[in-house]
């Protein structure tokens, strides 16, 4: 799932994915959680299932999903409620 | 012989390169920050080195999963800026220093450090985030050649704290050894505390940061106490990437002077620092 992940840094194969995501999963070998958490955008689980952020994250931002927009995910908060935590100093959790 | 004449630890957020790229310092929400750089900048435009080296991990840009070296070092004589998914920053590709590299890798294998070699290498975020805080207006060049030395910080199992900080010494070592008259600048990346994934994503501890910006300059062997454990612990998961800055540490002398520190949060989903030291023997008073 991360050379999957690694691979989507050229134009060519962002839009090879986008044409056909569940095809482009399976030429990867991804396992069938692997590819319905992709399909789904299920962050959590992407992490979950052995994902590196570095590389979730290039996914997100083809999606033009904001580092704080995964940070609300995963802590149950909206992207602002994040930010504004960021804002106030950070989590302490 | 080369001699180190200052250390440069600053965060390498890739916001904040964007917020460069982007015109943005003067904003409310980062003028702080940028404020804060003003006068390390000053400093360094003062001091400029004959080569940097600059001790930084790669985020899934130049390097991928296949292989991850624990320490490696680039020995090319110029590093494409990576496009990391967004374009290329706009900012010049770094020239490389081979000479130095290959010397720096000959030396450092010697003392017991197994270097991976990268003879070809595109540079992310982790590096030129770190030459912009340096310098925002670089123009067409980078103030000078540069020498990559990465440290593997994102994946299990990361170098401990001890060993970044022996590498440091060795890198020293390897520096003074240099048969050419040089200047060096050492920059240390990364940090402070944050973490990106998980339950904790958010995570910031301003007192930890504060203890680390604190003994790094006076007393780096009580960094080097700290396990793995205790960095992902107390400064989060992406956090520990702070044992970079003690590879800087262990090339400078054991006492160094303070020039500037600056620490900001956040920066992104991060707490952010700068610190500058003078690595040259004060002046007789």
């Amino acid at each position: 799932m991360n050379k999957m992940f690694m691979s989507l840094r050229t134009a060519e194969a962002r839009e090879r994915f986008t044409a056909d995501e569940a095809g482009y999963c399976a030429s990867f070998g991804l396992s069938p959680e692997q590819q319905q958490a992709v399909l789904d955008r299920d962050w959590q689980a992407m992490i979950d299932l052995g994902g590196s952020i570095f590389y979730v994250y290039k996914l997100a931002m083809m999606d033009g999903r904001s580092m704080q927009y995964l940070g609300g995910v995963f802590t149950g908060t909206s992207e602002e409620e994040f930010l504004a935590a960021l804002r106030a100093g950070g989590r302490r959790g | 012989m080369a001699e180190v004449i200052w250390g440069l630890a600053t965060s390498h957020v890739p916001s904040i390169g964007a917020a460069m790229d982007r015109g943005k310092t003067e904003d409310e929400s980062w003028k702080d920050l940028f404020d804060g750089y003003a006068p390390a900048r000053a400093w360094l435009a003062e001091h400029r080195p004959d080569v940097a080296v600059v001790i930084y991990n790669d985020h899934a840009n130049g390097v991928d999963l296949d292989v991850v070296p624990t320490f490696a070092i680039g020995t090319s004589d110029h590093y494409d800026v990576a496009d990391e998914g967004f374009g290329k920053r706009p900012v010049p590709d770094v020239v490389g220093h081979p000479e130095l590299s290959l010397h720096l890798l000959e030396s450092l294998v010697d003392d017991g450090f197994d270097m991976t070699v990268f003879q070809e290498l595109d540079v992310d975020h982790g590096l030129t985030v770190p030459l912009s805080v340096w310098t925002p207006d670089p123009g067409e060049a980078w103030p000078c050649p540069v020498v990559p030395l990465l440290v593997n910080v994102i994946q299990y199992p990361q170098p401990t704290a001890a060993r970044c900080y022996a590498l440091g010494q060795a890198l020293g070592r390897a520096i003074a050894s240099f048969p050419q008259d040089l200047t060096v600048g050492v920059l240390g990346t990364g940090g402070m505390s944050h973490q990106l994934a998980g339950a904790r994503a958010g995570f910031i501890n301003p007192e930890f940061d504060a203890m680390f910006m604190e003994a790094v300059e006076t007393d780096p062997q009580r960094l080097t106490q700290l396990s793995r454990q205790d960095y992902v612990r107390e400064a989060g998961s992406e956090g520990i990437e702070m044992i970079m800055w003690l590879v800087m540490r262990g090339a400078m002398a054991a006492e160094v002077t303070k020039v500037h520190s600056h620490y900001f949060v956040p920066a992104s989903n991060t707490a952010a620092a700068v610190a500058l030291f003078d690595n040259r023997a004060p002046a007789p008073a």
